[in-house]
């Protein structure tokens, strides 16, 4: 029998050998020399590009900074980084808790037997999600905000909360004894862990008996009361500062300055058109027979709701909202554009303006971001993995 | 006999009863079915109430349009200032350079014009030849648009990319940004999905690189690092700086949006035309793309959509696109105090193509998904 072989340059594994081997030369090689480039370019302009000007006294402002402390001409400029990125998780973090509620709202309302209701929520979504976040930021901070928010004296009362033409003045809690308080945070995690106990060995009797109970709201009542009774036999370990109108501006109390508060409602608003829509999906994705078989195996409306349409659509859901949280901090870089200190104003911007350190500046930054990316990918594996549907 | 009596007769129908049919079941239908539904539709009439006759007034009724300065507007504080908006619009869509140049002013109206009439038959369901239209759109049109827009040929004289701003600008740098990105994104989408391990990481490692970084710090990494990359002496202008910038994110996003179109293939058909003897880019082109591309098409163009607004933050670089020209002409001294009015203005042709887009993909999808749902 005649042998066919296959001549060298046909065989694929040599082939597919040789391809990588020199896709990476060529990366390696085209990386290499930007980054000797970038490095003499730079000294050409007399920056060496190092490390040390960290601990470098930085010479300018950082006006907002609830976190750590600042002081011009002592803070260094590492300092004015986390200063940065802790400013960056703060509006994220704000941002994320208003637009998931205000997201969940405005979907929910979409879905609505009310056609005025149903419209108006497209008519948000369409609005909102359809128009760049950067001009809305704008938008609301100069021509809305700036324009008409009043000054100090006439604040626009909202309980504890007052707005005026500087920002939003929040009350805050305070510790005023330390153990006390310690033990009282204890006493609250006590019962979030007694509560998830019970919720386990309810499933438990429900899988074996048949019996259910309404879990989520004993557990809830049972955390509201111990952490209200172990407040009260405290002692009360933790006040409130609330602001108070001094001569010109408030006093105490936390504050978000006019453009943490624009930038946070801008955002708000941005990223809930976008949670709404994939709310709407999610209720939208469940097929018409998964009602009609709650229906006729005789689940009452809540039971249906709890038990087949929540799990199943919070698994569309929950997906891309996560995304959204992703963007939602992405997207908080655009405070640059009225003048809140997150990290790329701080620091890829006003830094890099000083030092021309604009390797390790813009390095660092984008570390920073790729860390929350990884973060949100690293959640949504373990949340797909908890919640794939096991196939044959 | 009795039999011919007996024959069936059909009577007409009897109409449907009149309080389930016309306006008025609609309405009991759909806003007092119940009495939360009663109330959610008081709720609502109340705050339209509130907030839309003020509205309305303020933007139509006691509008301003008139006059072309703002004395018009200053005495009638009541209503919008749309005459700054009438008489900053070629500055608004086509930038400083062709303001100011009227006889120069017919270069953007072609190019916008060309690119109206290639898109709309596009767009529309039965037009025959699709796909020579949209080969013309991706590989004649940018040659016309530099042509035309650029100059420096056929006696046309050159306006600089420096000089280009408003509408035009945000236009040609989206532009840009989706056709290179397109191949770009193709490439990275095969090379994530490639047997290859090194291949494959490389791919992996661009994609999540550039999608885990905000567009800002890329800008600001293409103006002020992209000069450093290169042996001193090549230079490019800031708008090329912001393209690059703005192709290279956007790839990656292209690149996930076909992935997406890629894994929907059914294994079988990559089988049957190995079977049949192709080899890789034989395959990959005549069988597995035509198929993921179309599929991806509404994801494609929702990346499209968000770059289409991206394109804005290039004003905190320090160019001049629809956006900042509307913040800079309502803070000239000529027009300062008019914010409102060029925020909204920008913010309107923002959301007619975007909103154009995001319904031309919906629509698609619709086309694609023939799933039953619950309404």
């Amino acid at each position: 029998m005649k042998s066919t072989k296959i001549p060298l340059h046909r065989n694929p594994k040599l082939r597919s050998f040789a391809l990588q081997a020199s896709l990476l030369l060529l990366v390696a090689h085209a990386l290499f020399s930007v980054y000797q480039t970038t490095v003499s370019n730079l000294e050409a302009r007399g920056i060496k590009t190092s490390t040390s000007f960290f601990d470098e006294v930085a010479p300018f402002k950082v006006g907002y900074s609830p976190f750590l402390e600042f002081k011009l001409g002592e803070t260094t400029y590492i300092e004015v980084f986390f200063i940065g990125v802790l400013n960056t998780l703060l509006v994220a973090v704000l941002g994320i808790l208003a637009a998931t509620f205000l997201g969940f709202f405005i979907g929910v309302m979409r879905t609505s037997q009310n056609w005025l209701a149903s419209k108006c929520a497209l008519f948000y979504v369409e609005t909102f999600r359809n128009m760049p976040l950067l001009l809305q930021i704008m938008f609301w901070n100069f021509a809305i905000f700036l324009a008409f928010l009043p000054p100090p004296k006439q604040s626009i009362e909202m309980g504890l909360f007052f707005l005026n033409s500087r920002g939003l003045h929040t009350p805050i809690p305070v510790i005023q004894n330390h153990l006390l308080s310690t033990i009282w945070f204890g006493f609250i995690f006590a019962s979030f862990v007694g509560a998830f106990v019970f919720a386990t060995w309810s499933k438990k009797r429900f899988e074996s008996t048949g019996k259910s109970l309404p879990v989520f709201l004993i557990s809830v009542s049972f955390i509201i009361a111990v952490s209200y009774i172990s407040f009260v036999i405290l002692g009360s370990p933790l006040g409130i500062d609330i602001p108070v109108l001094g001569k010109f501006n408030f006093k105490g109390g936390g504050q978000l300055p006019l453009p943490l508060f624009s930038l946070w409602f801008a955002l708000t608003i941005y990223t809930s058109a976008f949670i709404a829509e994939n709310v709407r999906a999610g209720i939208s994705s469940i097929s018409k027979g998964q009602v009609e078989a709650a229906r006729s195996i005789g689940l009452t409306r809540a039971q249906m709701v709890k038990m087949i349409i929540l799990p199943q659509a919070l698994r569309v859901v929950i997906p891309p909202t996560i995304s959204q949280y992703l963007n939602l901090t992405k997207n908080s870089s655009l405070a640059i554009a009225v003048g809140f200190e997150e990290v790329v104003a701080v620091w890829a911007n006003i830094s890099l303006n000083q030092t021309g350190q604009a390797l390790i500046i813009i390095a660092m930054t984008i570390v920073f971001y790729e860390c929350c990316s990884l973060f949100t990918s690293f959640i949504l594996n373990i949340y797909n993995k908890r919640v794939q549907i096991t196939e044959r | 006999m009795a039999d011919s009596t007996l024959k069936f007769k059909k009577l007409p129908d009897r109409d449907p009863p009149e309080n389930t049919i016309g306006w008025i079941a609609w309405i009991r239908d759909n806003l007092f079915s119940s009495t939360t539904n009663t109330l959610t539709t008081l709720i609502f009439v109340y705050l339209f109430y509130l907030y839309i006759p003020p509205f309305i007034e303020w933007a139509i009724i006691n509008a301003n349009i008139s006059g072309t300065d703002r004395s018009v507007c200053d005495a009638n504080k009541s209503g919008a200032c749309w005459t700054f908006i009438k008489v900053r619009l070629e500055q608004l869509l086509f930038g400083l350079y062709f303001a100011s140049n009227p006889e120069q002013i017919w270069r953007p109206i072609v190019a916008f014009s060309v690119f109206g009439m290639l898109i709309v038959p596009l767009v529309i369901d039965k037009t025959p030849y699709k796909k020579w239209l949209l080969l013309a759109l991706l590989m004649l049109y940018p040659v016309l648009f530099i042509c035309i827009v650029y100059g420096g040929v056929f006696g046309i004289p050159v306006s600089d990319t420096g000089q280009w701003g408003g509408l035009l600008l945000t236009f040609a740098l989206s532009f840009v940004g989706i056709i290179v990105a397109l191949p770009l994104g193709i490439l990275l989408a095969l090379g994530r999905r490639s047997e290859m391990p090194i291949v494959k990481m490389m791919s992996v490692t661009y994609i999540e690189f550039w999608r885990g970084t905000p567009l800002i710090t890329i800008l600001f990494m293409a103006s002020v690092m992209l000069p450093l990359f290169f042996p001193s002496g090549v230079d490019f202008d800031k708008v090329v700086r912001a393209m690059i910038g703005i192709t290279l994110f956007q790839s990656a996003y292209t690149a996930e949006a076909v992935r997406g179109g890629l894994q929907a293939i059914d294994k079988g058909q990559n089988e049957a035309s190995m079977a049949l003897g192709m080899g890789y880019w034989r395959r990959t082109i005549l069988i597995i793309l035509p198929q993921a591309l179309k599929i991806s098409i509404p994801s494609i163009v929702n990346t499209f959509i968000a770059l289409f607004k991206d394109t804005s933050l290039v004003s905190i670089i320090g160019l001049l696109d629809l956006l900042k020209m509307a913040q800079n002409s309502s803070r000239s001294l000529d027009w300062n105090g008019y914010d409102i009015e060029g925020y909204l203005f920008a913010g309107f042709v923002f959301w007619i193509f975007c909103y154009g887009m995001s319904s031309y993909s919906q629509k698609l999808e619709r086309k694609l998904d023939t799933d039953r749902r619950v309404e």
